[in-house]
């Protein structure tokens, strides 16, 4: 058990902070979330020129060029928390395509998509969830079909975050429909500008559309956009998947969520007292403490595993669940101890926190259920996690 | 940085774990349970031949010299086991009495045995509590801990100071708890003279605490363990019931919350041994946590067995028992909740 950092690393750290600390005023507003706004690239150009974006990207292709190194990348994310400066640019294109590309990509994808992916120049999304293919992935039935060097893609995705402002799409489509359903399915690319695609926002409960559905009428796309392999997509999907399921339940963020908590029933009071003093709210809130703690613990066992390149098991595979799930227990808390105010959403003299604390909680059930909602998680963890059986496929009928 | 067990206390843990598959097998227990002494010698020979007394007495003091993080790991191999033992008692005392190096020897060499009578530390009930008065104590302290067989009684008095008593000075009374592998008693103190008086910091409470969450750790996962074998074995509707996700996905929540729960304990051990600002406060956190998820994993464990897990038959009891009574040991999850936040200046 050794939970300080070698002298490199404490020096590392030091770098970090004051490359941080000399270049603060480039940074653009944290709550900035514009895409391509030139205060933003800027940024992002100047994080991996200096190694805290697109940190382990090669050189040829825009990036960093960086070795690996699991420690660095963790220092890197706490400064960036602790200084709360915009960090290095995220997003579908960045965490999961450019991974998958570099894994499975011919050299050409690898040199015309990454450069400007990791830029923030060339925005993506993700076709992947359908309106009949949710959990389900593999049952998604949109259809490509052979004409020449082209396919002709017919079909629709739901839960397509950024598809308005997305220059490409990196997307599932059906390509045997004859074969088993893991077997035909191919992974593509292609321009969202291409005719026939129609995009309309999703509103969720929220108010806001985070996310959209895409429709696709005789979308003509060349062949050279796929990824891998014709009918190889579910095993190029995978690979995508694990990227995806790190992002989620991220114990550091879930800290940060606690330490607002407990200013806010610092900051607060009703009838005279403290939210703090009093005693119900105060004991829930050291109820979720110790639930926080637990996570960061598990956090930092994951860690060593990665260092000693052994499988995190269990306590990897619960992350998910237990980050996702304690993040809306964390809201919840926050909108009980506001009480009558912590149902107020719309500005106002009354509001708190800008509403931020009904927002997370009703965007945080959403992440409950997407990323693999949470009864899928138990089944992965009671699979691979406790080698429990699957359940018994269901007879063709 | 490396948050992982040491080659060293896995092979503690290993080694213990051999030691007790024998020597506190559910046969055994079952025996100790209706007051089978000659059993009860059997385990507690076993565990004094693998020293556990001498575990966390400081080298200097003829002792290992081991850590809290060590302490965690051999009580959650006796909690996974329900075996019954002196050695949290032997480690607290340990602890309060550091800077008695005479005491510290005799523990170590076996000849000081401790028993706990520290509930009223967390609660007075009863009219419980033992006062210092012209050098005396006087008073009685309820469920204290590992008074079978104990020279020595270690008892906390209503001013804060804990005392080393002659257990031959204590008029003792058996308190039969739900768990009945493990004895508690009522002490009573007319004018007994305090061997060693010493004021404990925040850390000693943090520590009993600490080892008895550590205890229901590993009862927990006993009993995740026994579900899961018994979700795989057992038939129902023409399959096994393990396939159904209404049983699979209890078990998954037992590990969900369990699992990190561990790192916790881990986390709060260390922080203790490196003497961090915030090990007391992680320690009653985990004391809280692990009664909250123990409780949930007790419950849960017992309903994957159905009306198997109800019955004497494959002692599950025992272990639903066990995590009970710790839930309520040397205080109760709001209890130790309370000190971890005051620990952290949010009780005005």
């Amino acid at each position: 058990m050794k939970l300080t950092l070698d002298p490199e690393y404490e020096a590392f750290r030091e770098e970090v902070s004051q490359t941080l600390a000399k270049n603060a005023h480039l940074a653009p507003m944290a709550d900035d979330k514009g895409y391509k706004n030139p205060k933003r690239l800027a940024w992002q150009k100047f994080l991996i020129e200096n190694g805290l974006a697109a940190r382990t990207i090669p050189k040829e292709y825009g990036g960093y060029g960086a070795e690996p190194d699991i420690l660095k990348a963790r220092i890197i994310a706490e400064e960036f928390a602790r200084t709360r400066l915009p960090g290095p640019m995220a997003g579908q294109g960045i965490s999961m395509f450019v991974p998958t590309l570099l894994e499975l990509g011919t050299e050409a994808q690898k040199r015309a998509y990454i450069r400007p992916t990791i830029h923030g120049e060339m925005i993506w999304c993700q076709g992947y969830s359908e309106p009949g293919a949710g959990s389900d992935l593999a049952a998604l039935r949109t259809s490509a079909v052979e004409d020449g060097d082209h396919y002709i893609i017919n079909g629709s995705k739901i839960w397509t975050s950024t598809a308005k402002q997305a220059d490409m799409i990196f997307c599932l489509v059906r390509t045997d429909p004859n074969a088993k359903k893991h077997e035909g399915i191919t992974y593509i690319t292609f321009p969202m500008s291409t005719p026939g695609i129609e995009v309309r926002p999703l509103v969720d409960m929220t108010g806001t559309a985070n996310f959209n559905e895409v429709f696709f009428t005789d979308v003509r796309v060349p062949k050279s956009g796929v990824i891998f392999a014709p009918n190889k997509g579910w095993q190029v999907a995978n690979a995508t998947l694990t990227h995806e399921r790190g992002m989620l339940g991220d114990p550091n963020a879930t800290k940060a969520r606690l330490l607002e908590l407990i200013a806010l029933m610092k900051a607060e009071a009703v009838n005279g007292e403290r939210l703090i003093d009093n005693p119900v709210l105060r004991d829930r809130l050291m109820k979720l403490q110790g639930e926080v703690y637990a996570m960061q613990a598990n956090g930092l066992r994951i860690t060593t595993s990665r260092l000693q390149g052994q499988p995190a098991g269990l306590a990897g595979l619960v992350v998910k669940l237990q980050g996702c799930d304690l993040n809306h227990e964390i809201a919840r808390l926050a909108i009980d101890a506001l009480g009558e105010l912590g149902i107020l959403y719309e500005e106002g003299e009354h509001l708190r926190s800008g509403g931020t604390w009904q927002w997370r909680y009703m965007y945080d059930l959403g992440l409950i259920i997407g990323g693999g909602t949470a009864q899928i998680q138990k089944n992965i963890i009671a699979e691979r996690g406790l080698d429990m059986p699957r359940e018994p496929k269901l007879a063709k009928a | 940085m490396e948050f992982a067990l040491s080659e060293d206390q896995r092979m503690l843990q290993d080694s213990l774990k051999g030691v007790l598959n024998d020597a506190a097998s559910l046969d055994r227990i079952r025996k100790i349970a209706v007051g089978d002494a000659g059993e009860s010698a059997v385990l507690d020979g076993a565990l004094t031949e693998f020293g556990l007394a001498a575990l966390m007495v400081p080298e200097a003091a003829g002792g290992l010299g081991l850590g809290a993080l060590d302490a965690c790991l051999v009580q959650e191999a006796l909690g996974y086991n329900v075996a019954p033992s002196r050695f949290l008692a032997t480690a607290v005392a340990a602890q309060a009495l550091a800077g008695h190096a005479d005491v510290l020897g005799a523990i170590a060499a076996g000849e000081a045995k401790f028993a706990l009578a520290l509930t009223e530390v967390s609660s007075r009930r009863d009219g419980a509590g033992v006062e210092l008065k012209g050098g005396k104590l006087s008073g009685k302290s309820l469920l204290a801990q590992s008074v079978d067989g104990a020279t020595h009684i270690l008892v906390a008095d209503t001013a804060g100071a804990w005392h080393s008593v002659s257990a031959a000075d204590a008029g003792v009374t058996g308190m039969q708890t739900i768990d009945r592998t493990r004895t508690f008693h009522e002490v009573t103190l007319d004018g007994a003279r305090p061997l060693v008086s010493v004021m404990p910091g925040v850390e000693v409470l943090a520590l009993a605490r600490l080892l008895v969450a550590a205890d229901t750790l590993g009862a927990a996962q006993a009993m995740i363990d026994k579900a899961v074998a018994y979700a795989k074995e057992r038939q129902q509707f023409g399959r096994v019931i393990g396939s159904f996700q209404a049983v699979k996905h209890m078990c998954a929540e037992m590990a969900a919350k369990l699992e990190p729960a561990r790192a916790l304990i881990w986390h709060a051990a260390h922080a203790l041994d490196i003497a961090d600002e915030e090990g007391p406060m992680m320690a009653n956190l985990a004391k809280a946590h692990l009664s909250e998820v123990g409780t949930f994993v007790a419950r849960t464990s017992t309903e994957v067995h159905g009306g198997m897990g109800f019955t004497d038959l494959v002692g599950l009891h025992y272990w639903y028992k066990r995590i009970g009574v710790n839930r309520q040991l040397l205080g109760s999850p709001e209890q130790a909740r309370q000190t971890a936040a005051e620990l952290q200046g949010l009780v005005a």
